[in-house]
């Protein structure tokens, strides 16, 4: 069959040009992140590394980072689900409801803070209405206030992201032949026994490429604490965009970036591992 | 029974409302805020409805230095992206969607770490290197690394089209004489236009809303959302809010658009 042997190098042919870009785009830069981080004018050194340990906004910003990532995804798949198994239920305007529910899947995160900024600053729509109700305003952004400020980027966070899960689990269930469903409630399960035993397992694939997603976007969560709070509230990459563009050191920039890196990484990884059994190639 | 559903029905229409709302009002209050008068912003309790609406702060957010130029630079460097982008990713989508070459999966393995490297990992050391090569502070330097960005989802995104055109079709053609890059050019590129429309709508749409990459990589020629960003601490409220809407509005009209790809783009090419 010549023509079966022709075949191949005709698709290498195609992708090789998205292996070349992606290569230099990616593998390149990474290297040489890896050697600003840990290289200075004489040779090889872990004071980059150092400096990036003895600031005072390393520690807190891990801590935010990791503490908005444990707090947002669980609470956004939550909201997800609920928000499509309501869609499932075919209610009244769905189409309407649907359309504004991913609104904010377009909406970049440093849009999303300043949406949120107008709601939350010290004279904004919340305090407004607190006003209005005869009670008292409450500081949300002050730095004196890390709760609030760490809630109001969970907040800003939710709306915006959680577009993104939902547009996957609808994808999901769309996918799910509807007879499992039926059949069981013929045979009288519950409304809750169904969901557990018949529609979760089915939306596994989509939920574990979301959760996979979601968590790796989330500890990139940078523009909506910058809007919300500036650095009030560290998060790591904000720590460096602070080194490179304010502090001008991009050494100690790049060894943040590294951490991010890494972190993300061994998310990966780590479910990946963890749902092995259905691979999420695609 | 009946009546049980029948509260069932409402306990499910008031979710719907409710949720509606938590998404939809912030929106109605950035645009309220961003069409209001400085003077009516200044005030307090806010007003919740468009008593006196104004177009000055909007008009003074537009006219503020580096805010025309970073909108022109945003559609450069997005329809930039989007070239690249369709370029060497439509391509390799067609591979992935036809052909059963040795190296696929790892391909596609590939394809998801990519897209879930850290676009601050990249950043930094790209500002290095495009200092050295004399591209740093460029629209080009900016669209380079959007289209590295968007590639991976462009290359799925595509992938998922191209599984959906009959490949009856496109071999038919060639049996009717047709070389290969003919049939492609028409048979299965119209069928496939309408959703590649969509993948360069999503790398548009990622572009426009990308702001580490493009705050790194550039000084003057900033795009929207990097100009918005790096003028943050020193600007006044009103200027943020109309920032903020002037950055919202193209998503609202993207996802109107994109409506009844949305389903398609994310399903197909996730699961």
């Amino acid at each position: 069959m010549p023509r079966r042997r022709a075949r191949v190098p005709a698709a290498v042919l195609l992708i090789a040009p998205s292996l070349v870009v992606m290569t230099a785009l990616f593998a390149w830069p990474l290297l040489v992140g890896v050697s600003q981080a840990f290289s200075g004018p004489d040779g090889p050194t872990t004071s980059y590394v150092e400096r990036m340990l003895d600031d005072p906004y390393f520690w807190p910003a891990v801590r935010n980072t990791a503490l908005l990532v444990v707090v947002l995804v669980p609470l956004q798949f939550a909201f997800a689900l609920t928000m499509a198994l309501l869609l499932r239920e075919r209610p009244r305007f769905a189409g309407v409801h649907f359309f504004i529910w991913v609104i904010p899947l377009a909406i970049s995160d440093l849009a999303a803070g300043l949406v949120w900024l107008s709601v939350f600053a010290d004279r904004g729509y919340l305090n407004s209405t607190l006003d209005r109700l005869g009670l008292d305003g409450y500081a949300w952004l002050s730095y004196e206030n890390t709760t609030s400020m760490f809630l109001t980027v969970v907040v800003a966070e939710l709306w915006r992201s959680t577009s993104l899960v939902l547009v996957i689990v609808v994808a999901g269930l769309q996918g799910i032949p509807k007879d499992y469903d039926e059949a069981a409630e013929v045979f009288g399960a519950s409304y809750w026994q169904r969901l557990r035993h018949v529609v979760l397992p089915q939306l596994r694939p989509s939920l574990q490429v979301a959760l996979i997603l979601r968590t790796i976007l989330a500890l990139e969560t940078f523009a909506v604490a910058q809007a919300l709070t500036g650095r009030n509230l560290p998060l790591l990459v904000g720590e460096t965009y602070e080194w490179y563009n304010v502090l001008q050191n991009p050494n100690v920039a790049s060894a943040i970036a590294l951490v991010v890196l890494a972190v993300s990484m061994l998310a990966a990884i780590g479910y990946l591992r963890l749902l092995r059994d259905r691979t999420v190639a695609r | 029974m009946n009546a049980r559903r029948r509260g069932n029905r409402a306990a499910v229409q008031a979710a719907c409302v409710a949720i509606t709302l938590f998404m939809g009002v912030p929106l109605y209050l950035i645009t309220l805020a961003a069409l209001s008068s400085r003077d009516s912003l200044n005030r307090f309790p806010l007003p919740l409805l468009p008593t006196d609406p104004s177009t000055e702060t909007m008009s003074t957010f537009l006219r503020s230095t580096g805010v025309t130029g970073g909108f022109i630079n945003s559609v450069t460097v997005g329809l930039g992206t989007v070239v690249l982008a369709l370029l060497v990713g439509v391509p390799a989508g067609y591979a992935v969607a036809r052909y059963a070459f040795r190296g696929r999966d790892t391909y596609q393995l590939f394809l998801l770490l990519i897209r879930a490297l850290p676009i601050v990992v990249l950043s930094v050391p790209l500002a290095r290197i495009f200092l050295d090569v004399g591209m740093y502070d460029t629209t080009y330097a900016v669209m380079l690394i959007h289209t590295a960005l968007a590639l991976p989802t462009t290359v799925l995104i595509t992938a998922a089209i191209f599984v959906g055109v009959s490949r009856e079709q496109e071999e038919a053609a060639m049996i009717f004489g047709a070389s290969a890059p003919q049939a492609f050019l028409r048979v299965v590129a119209p069928q496939a236009l309408p959703g590649i429309a969509a993948a360069a709508m999503f790398a548009f749409m990622l572009s426009w809303n990308e702001v580490l990459g493009a705050t790194v990589l550039t000084l003057n020629q900033r795009t929207l959302p990097a100009q918005v960003l790096t003028t943050l601490s020193d600007s006044p409220l009103a200027y943020r809010f109309a920032g903020g809407l002037a950055l919202v509005l193209p998503a609202v009209v993207f996802i109107a658009v994109m409506r009844r790809y949305l389903l398609n783009m994310w399903g197909t090419t996730l699961r």
